[in-house]
């Protein structure tokens, strides 16, 4: 069986943060420093395999077991519901999920609301809670040019510091939910290598309150 | 000489399982493959999946390829509050998958135990998911919780009815700084929210476990409901096997009361065993009597072999027109009354894996 603890970190800045974080709690793997395009690195001697993914992938990969614990957005989680532990809110990468529209917008609730975002399930779910009846168009990009050509009412998307929302003329009408990055564990992996994950959460809580 | 039957992986798992099922008294229990579409759909949050495979029969009754076996066996065995009705079975459920979306064959494997179930009913039941679990593999360990005991936490918090279920979402995703969030935004105090997270927490072999959820359990739930759980659990980590307490386990309310329970295997990354106790079931239907049970599924067994049956055969036997078929088939049994499996081809195909090639054609091996 495998002994090695199989991390799987978001490619980008977050994950280098969060790597970071690792090493501090007793994991490094000084070969992830390298400027190359590997994308898998192992320090045997403390037992750690890290490997760069996707960051929307990171879910899939912990789901499935290719990865015993990983580092994903809590949007990504609302997304796609994966059957995972969450074990920690990292504090870090943080924005929000929001409605935004057009400046000005007027919700007419005697019709259907046309929602154009990437997070289908979220604007879902997001929706059913309140009883309002939604289209959704389902985009995988520059979901904010969908409210000025028409395409949509609205749009549900991630909001970071408001920018581009402001640059093409929306605004944010209704926050969702916050988003931040989170430490996530594979259920059947947190049974067998329960001593690593709880040493590594325990300290990420202890950085997390420094 | 004697051939041992060739089995997959899987068969020779509903074999050992069937066996062990029977060596405790349990009958298998054979059911159609069709049912009322009526008991799902008043039931709907008992499957594990959404969607269910129907059709019209001949006189004209909505009808359903089974998604579920418990069910079934509730409908269509007779009650008694005297005994107890010990049931084992392997059938096909037709399932969504949640990857694909689509529906998928599934071969399930397990028992139900129904009627008057007492404390000893339910250790044999959990001594027997631990043991199906180890027929599979010796690296597996059994989780186990108490939803009544984890409701009377909830209750002792005051987290309210509505606010329940999503309270039990966080906890089964160990998801406590969501917990703790809506334990705040609901005015709960810090000092009881802090005692339910250190008691969710605090997973692990009954034998590390049990003295400090007792301690921080005294005076908050009824020690009688407590003990008994603590008394099996140990009991049967006691009897050698893997077993973990861990209060994260949660099941649907409406369904499940009292132990729950789910296996793992170390190398699949789901649980390939799910169980409990359902007497909330058995009302919603109608009965009186409480059950137990559990499920084995085999399609999760499937990662388990990856590596196993390396070879489609072992020999490979070429042959020509040349030569006639007696003589090539006598050339054939007397390796298959070795214990060798041939394949008698003009040709190899490709991507076919062998251990040796015999060519008739030259007498070469």
């Amino acid at each position: 069986m495998d002994t090695m603890l199989n991390v799987a970190l978001p490619k980008g800045r977050l994950g280098e943060k969060v790597y970071a974080m690792f090493e501090n709690a007793g994991f490094p793997c000084p070969s992830i420093k390298e400027v190359n395009r590997k994308l898998i690195f192992e320090n045997e001697e403390c037992g750690v395999r890290y490997f760069w993914v996707k960051p929307s992938d990171v879910a899939i990969y912990v789901e499935r077991g290719a990865a015993d614990i990983g580092v994903a957005g809590k949007d990504i989680l609302l997304e796609y519901e994966p059957d995972i532990y969450e074990l920690l809110d990292l504090d870090t990468g943080k924005c929000r999920m929001a409605v935004a529209a057009k400046k000005g917008f007027h919700d007419d609730i005697s019709r259907v609301l046309r929602v154009a975002t990437k997070f289908s399930n979220i604007a879902r779910n997001f929706y059913l809670s309140k009883g309002r009846d939604i289209d959704i168009i389902h985009l995988n990009g520059s979901i904010e040019i969908a409210p000025i050509l028409g395409l949509s009412d609205v749009i549900v998307d991630i909001v970071e510091t408001g920018t581009t929302l402001k640059e093409n003329n929306l605004e944010v009408i209704e926050t969702i939910v916050p988003i931040s990055a989170r430490f996530i564990s594979n259920k059947s992996s947190y049974k067998f290598k329960s001593e690593a994950i709880d040493r590594l959460v325990e300290s990420l809580e202890k950085q997390l309150g420094e | 000489m004697k051939q041992d039957i060739p089995l997959t992986a899987n068969e020779k798992y509903i074999f050992s399982l069937r066996s062990l099922y029977e060596s405790y008294g349990y009958t298998l229990y054979k059911m159609s493959k069709f049912e009322e579409y009526d008991l799902y759909s008043k039931n709907k949050d008992f499957l594990v999946s959404d969607g269910v495979i129907t059709f019209t029969d001949t006189s004209g009754k909505l009808l359903a390829l089974k998604p579920d076996v418990t069910l079934s066996i509730i409908k269509n065995t007779a009650g008694s509050h005297s005994s107890v009705q010990k049931l084992h079975y392997n059938e096909n459920v037709y399932r969504v998958s949640k990857n694909t979306h689509e529906f998928r064959e599934l071969m399930q494997v397990g028992l139900e135990c129904i009627g008057d179930i007492d404390d000893m009913c339910l250790y044999e039941v959990l001594e027997l998911s631990s043991k199906s679990l180890k027929c599979i593999s010796e690296h597996c360990v059994l989780d186990v919780s108490d939803i009544g005991i984890l409701l009377k936490l909830l209750d002792y918090t005051g987290i309210p009815e509505d606010e329940k279920k999503d309270a039990l979402r966080c906890i089964g995703e160990k998801n406590m700084h969501e917990l703790a969030s809506k334990c705040r935004a609901l005015g709960i105090e810090d000092a009881k929210t802090d005692k339910l997270i250190g008691i969710i927490k605090l997973h692990g072999s009954p034998r590390i476990t049990v003295e400090k959820i007792r301690r921080e359990t005294a005076g908050i739930i009824d020690t009688s409901q407590t003990e008994e759980f603590f008394e099996i659990v140990s009991a049967l980590e006691n009897s050698g096997n893997n077993v973990n307490i861990d209060f994260s386990l949660v099941e649907d309310i409406n369904y499940y009361n009292g132990l729950i329970f789910k296996g793992f295997i170390e190398g699949i990354p789901n649980s390939v065993l799910s169980g409990g106790q359902y007497d909330t079931l058995m009302k919603k239907m109608k009965r009186t009597e409480r059950a137990v049970g559990f499920a084995v599924y085999l399609d999760m067994l499937e990662q388990l072999n990856k590596n196993e049956e390396k070879f489609d055969a072992d020999t490979i036997m070429v042959y020509n027109d040349k030569l006639a078929f007696t003589e090539i088939e006598a050339a054939a049994d007397k390796l298959r009354q070795d214990g060798k499996s041939v394949f008698v081809t003009k040709e190899i195909p490709q991507g076919i894996r062998y251990r040796t090639v015999i060519d008739l054609r030259n007498g070469e091996v």
